[in-house]
Order: structure tokens, then sequence, then C-alpha cells
């Protein structure tokens, strides 16, 4: 008798075991995913990415913005304050929003970087409104880069596919970057004092991914792609008669970041 | 409805600064850099003036000069590690620099230009450090040692190859100073994305003012020392460094203006973003104190203080405060340009504030400790090094 109740809680204790094992595992399971990665299960976006490992690749990227199209939701501002957990008061991007009235006055305004969206009428325009529109802005991923020429250690470098990318571990923090940007997209983050900016989302590019706020804008306003691909919707924009240019060209920098229908307002 | 040109549209009447501009990332530290490099190639012209340009009525501080230069120059790189993000990287400019970058080239004209000076001063003060050592005893017996570099040697002969070797370290610190101060401009003349500062002048304009506040920091501390140890101070002396100070205080003045004035002449679209700067968040900083109180009184007493023979007591009660005038001026202009600059958004529609705390990592407090440095370690020198020549024959005799 005793013996049968000791063989039961053995059992019990082998049970309550497994079960604990078993939950145990079953949560790292859920955690962990195995096989493919997250990123790996999405479908590729820019073709040919996946698989090429080289430290650069032979691609040219480029962005367009669409001004026409953008709604000013603040989708992309989400996105990117999501993928990269940006502190509050810094923006790796941001929506503008343009108003002109009637005599010709502009007002600008970009409140929180337009993170929380455009949901409401500015109040404060004296006269009839005569045009409005919204001017997403991220890094120019410039040919010839202001803030790569002032490093003084070397920490923001230009790869071979032009991006601008910044090495956390070698940033020295002195700000002259900041400084040089003619398009002020760079800050310095408070919690790793150093410099960070928008790298078209480099680390999805590299698995075949879009960068995030273009995979979220709902109007396809953000448009990215290589132009070394002559199927891409980049390359057939930059080739055909369309509005297109960039911002402050008087400063030499060459940007890789182009603007469909871009106006003349627009600093 | 006609629709406005061009520029007159981009005038536009909301104060817009870009989300990452309201943030003044250059502040009281960097306002400090360029002041206290100023000072120290302020004072080394003094003393060169006297060395290399034998202006014999500067020979009572063209001594004290390298010593003042020494202890700013100790304190330079204080507010710079003070701002930096990382100071625990600040080597990798001098290890691993990027040749483009204006600021890689800061450590290495640092270091030249410190061991020059250091060299300047141990060779001048190497026969007072010989007569010194004799006298001292214990630690100060060793240390005299080094500052000697070994040599007890103070014969016509030696003293003959010293006088050779001094002649040569000031003539080639002059361009060093000049390389030092006018490259420090260039660290912001060289910025194109700010209309303030891009400026080809701005090197210029720092190497002025900086010969302008290194004079003006030497006749202040003369005079004061003199006054606090009861000794005569050599009005002839301090008559020739009023002259000095006020001729290149017209070519700084000067220049400033004439920037400005390009500005407004050429009125391209940057002028419209300065022009409501000058007239907007720095109105008071810049007309008011810097061009009106502290450029445009100074400048007129120095006239008279050069012109007209002052008696003797007039004029040692006005160069100290003409002198200290032109510190709050130099000061002033660095606030202007380092602050102000940054005060215009590069979306050239709008201006930032900005405000010092005391408390912050780069406040007042800070700043007042790190001015407030070279003056303890100018007395610390002084307790190694004499000051004064007549310091040294009391001592002899």
């Amino acid at each position: 008798m005793i013996d049968i109740k000791k063989e039961i809680q053995k059992d019990r204790r082998a049970f309550i075991k497994n079960v604990l094992s078993g939950t145990i595992a079953g949560s790292l399971l859920m955690v962990i995913p195995a096989g493919a990665a997250l990123d790996e299960r999405l479908p590729e976006e820019l073709p040919g990415m996946r698989g090429d490992d080289s430290p650069f690749t032979k691609n040219k990227f480029a962005f367009i913005v669409d001004v026409t199209a953008c709604i000013g939701c603040g989708s992309c501002c989400v996105a990117d304050k999501n993928e990269y957990n940006v502190p509050d008061g810094n923006y790796r991007t941001w929506v503008e929003r343009y108003i002109i009235d009637d005599h010709d006055e502009v007002f600008v305004d970009s409140p929180n970087g337009g993170l929380d969206g455009y949901t409401k009428p500015r109040a404060d325009i004296p006269n009839p409104v005569r045009d409005t529109f919204f001017v997403p802005k991220l890094c120019n991923m410039c040919e010839k880069p202001s803030c790569v020429q002032v490093c003084p250690v070397g920490a923001t470098y230009r790869t071979d596919d032009g991006f601008i990318l910044i090495d956390k571990s070698r940033c020295v923090g002195c700000g002259y970057c900041i400084q040089a940007c003619p398009y002020s997209v760079r800050f310095l983050n408070p919690i790793s004092r150093t410099a960070e900016k928008c790298t078209w989302c480099y680390h999805r590019v590299r698995k075949g991914l879009l960068p995030a706020c273009v995979s979220v804008c709902p109007v396809h306003a953000r448009k990215f792609g290589d132009l070394n691909d002559k199927t891409s919707e980049v390359y057939k924009l930059l080739r055909e008669p369309h509005v297109i240019s960039v911002l402050k060209p008087e400063m030499g920098n060459q940007p890789a970041l182009h603007y469909l229908g871009l106006r003349r307002e627009v600093v | 409805m006609s629709v406005a040109a061009h520029g007159e549209t981009l005038a536009a009447v909301s104060n817009f600064v870009f989300p990452n501009d309201f943030h003044v990332h250059w502040s009281l530290m960097i306002v400090l850099y360029p002041y206290i490099t100023g000072l120290v190639a302020g004072a080394f012209i003094v003393s060169s003036l006297y060395h290399v340009f034998h202006i014999k009525a500067l020979k009572p501080v063209a001594r004290f000069s390298l010593l003042f230069a020494l202890a700013f120059l100790i304190c330079a790189t204080w507010p710079l590690l003070n701002h930096l993000g990382h100071p625990e990287r600040a080597l990798s400019m001098m290890l691993t620099p990027n040749p483009t970058s204006a600021m890689a080239g800061f450590g290495y004209i640092y270091s030249a230009y410190f061991i020059v000076l250091l060299l300047e001063i141990v060779f001048i003060f190497r026969p007072t450090v010989v007569a010194l050592k004799q006298k001292a005893t214990g630690g100060m017996k060793a240390l005299y040692g080094i500052l000697s570099i070994g040599s007890d040697n103070v014969s016509e002969k030696a003293l003959k190859v010293d006088h050779k070797i001094i002649s040569f370290l000031a003539a080639i610190g002059i361009p060093m100073a000049c390389v030092l101060h006018g490259y420090v401009g260039f660290i912001f003349g060289g910025i194109k994305a700010n209309p303030l500062w891009a400026t080809p002048l701005m090197p210029l304009i720092f190497l002025l003012s900086a010969c302008v506040s290194g004079i003006a920091g030497i006749i202040l501390t003369y005079i004061l020392l003199m006054k606090l140890s009861g000794k005569e101070i050599d009005v002839e002396c301090v008559q020739t460094l009023v002259k000095f100070l006020w001729g290149f205080f017209i070519l700084d003045f000067v220049f400033e203006m004439l920037e400005l004035f390009s500005h407004f002449y050429m009125a391209t679209h940057h002028w419209h973003t300065l022009e409501t700067l000058y007239s907007g968040p720095l109105f008071n900083t810049f007309w008011v104190a810097q061009v009106g109180i502290f450029s445009v009184i100074p400048f007129i007493l120095l006239m008279f203080m050069s012109l007209i023979r002052f008696k003797d007591s007039l004029l040692l009660f006005f160069a100290p405060i003409v002198s200290l005038m032109i510190l709050i001026q130099v000061l002033l202009m660095r606030w202007n340009v380092v602050v102000g600059g940054q005060l215009m958004s590069k979306s050239e529609r709008g201006s930032t504030t900005f405000h010092p705390m005391w408390l912050e990592k780069e406040g007042i407090l800070p700043a007042i400790i790190i001015m407030v440095a070279p003056v303890v370690i100018l007395w610390l020198i002084g307790k190694v090094l004499p000051f004064w020549l007549d310091d040294e024959v009391a001592e002899a005799a």
C-alpha cells in the first residue's frame, strides 16, 4: 500500500516536472522562432538583396517622396519611432505641413514632427487658404555628404551603395556633423550620447525589405529602390519627364533623396 | 490675385524651426574654447612683439605673457572634453583622424603649439631656473633640475645659443599661434550649412579678436598683479600695450562690421535669415552689448589713450577698464557667433532660443570653473617661475 502511494507520488512529481519543463520550453519556442528568421519568412521586396553577403552591394539606391500624394497621417513617423526607439523630441524623419494663403504668405509647422498626424486644421491662418500640402523629411543620403566630411574620427561614413551610416562605437559625440548637415536630420541621442539619424533602414534593406516608413505609407508617397534595376519604380520616375527636385541644391551635396512635385516654398 | 516673386514667397511669416533644431548643441563650452585659445594666441603675440620684433617697451611683460599663455593653453582642452559625448574616445581624433575634418587637426596643432610654447619657456627661464636651483632644496630642487633640462651652464656662450633658440622658437611660434586661432575660426567658417558662420573672413576675425583679447588680458593682469603686490607699474609698457591693443582692435572691429555689411549689401537669400537673427534674438547681445557698449566705447577710449598723452594715473585708471571691456567684447563675439549661429534654424524660417543653466554639465558653473582654473594654474606657475624680472634681481641680491 505504502509502495503504491510512493509510486503515485513519484509519478505526480514526474508529471509536474514534465508540465513545468514543457511550459518553459514551449514559451521559449514562442519567443525564439525556430527555422527561418522572421524577415526571411516575409516576401523579398527588393529583388536580389537576399544572398548578397558582400560588404557593399553593387546597387545604387534612391528614395523618392511624392509631395502630391502625402496626406500627413504620420504613419511613417510612428513606424520610424517604433523601429528605432527614437527618444522624444528627436526625429529621424518628420512631416511638415505647408499652408499658403491667398496673400501668398507661407505658414509651416510640424508639431511633434507630425508624429500625431495632422488631424485638425490650423486655426491661426488670417486669410483664405490658397493651397496646402505635406512634405516628409528624412536623411538626404548625399553623394557629397557634409557630415562625413567634418566627422573628426570617421564615425560617419558613406557606403559604396550610397548609405551614410554612423558607427556608434566610434562616435565621440562632438556634434560637428549636426552643425554641418544642411537638412538638420541629425541629433545627439541623449542615451547613447552619439550622433543619430535616418539610415533608410539599412538593416531592412540588406535583408530585402523596404524601409519601415515606405512599407507603412498608406498612399505610397514614399518610394525606395535601386536605380541600377531598370524595372524599379524609382528608376522609371527619375527617367521619365516628371517634376523632380532635391532640397537645397545650392549646397552642392547632391542628395539621393528626390522629391516628386516639390514646391518652391519648401526649404 | 498675383503670385509673388520667388524670393518673396519664401519670406514666410510663421516661425518654423526644423524639429531637430530646437536644441543648441554647441553651448557655453564651445563659446569658451575659442575664447581660451584666443587668449593664448594673443598673449603669445605680446611676447613675440618683444622677442622677435624687439619692441623694447614690452620687456616687463614679455616673460609673463608666455606663462599666461601656458596657463590658458593647459585648460584649452577642458571645455572640449567636457562637451564631448564620449570624452574617453577623444584621442581617436589623433590616432585615427579623418583627414577631411577640420576638427581632426586640433589635436596636432594644439600639441605642436604646446611643445613650442613649453620649449620657449624652458629656454627663456633657464638662467633663472639655474639660479633658483642652487638655493632650492628637496622637491623644488628636483623640479628646477628638470626645468633646467640638465644644463647648469650659464656662460655667455651658452646664453648666446639659448638666445638663438629662443628667437627661432618665438619666430615659428607666431605662425603657429596664427594657425592655432585662424584654424579655430575655420572650424566655424567651413560650415556651409550655417550662413552666419560660412564666410572666409571667419578665420581672420577670430585671429584678430584673439590678438585683441590676449593683449587686453595681459594689460589687465599686469596692472592688477602689480597693484596687488605693490610694485611699480612700467607706464611705458602699458602705453605701448594700449597702442597695440588699439591697432589690433581697429582691424578686428572693422572686419567684424565689414563682414556684416558685405552680407547686407550682397543681400542673398541668406541675408533674410541673418537680418531676422540680428534684429531679433541677437539684438541685445550683438547690437547693444557687443557693438554698442563693448566696441564703440573702448574704441573711442583707446583712440584717445593712444593719440593723447594721458597723465600716468589717468592711463593706469583707464587701461584696466578698457581691457576688461575688450575682454567682454571678445567673449560676447564668441557667444554671438557660436550660439547665435545655432539660433537660426536651417529651415530659414525661424529661430530657437537658448538660456544657459547654472548646474547642467555644460552650464554656467562649469564655465566659471574652467575660466578660473587658468588663473589658479598661473598662480601655481608663479610659485615656481618668477613672473617679473625685478623679482629675479631682488632674489639674486
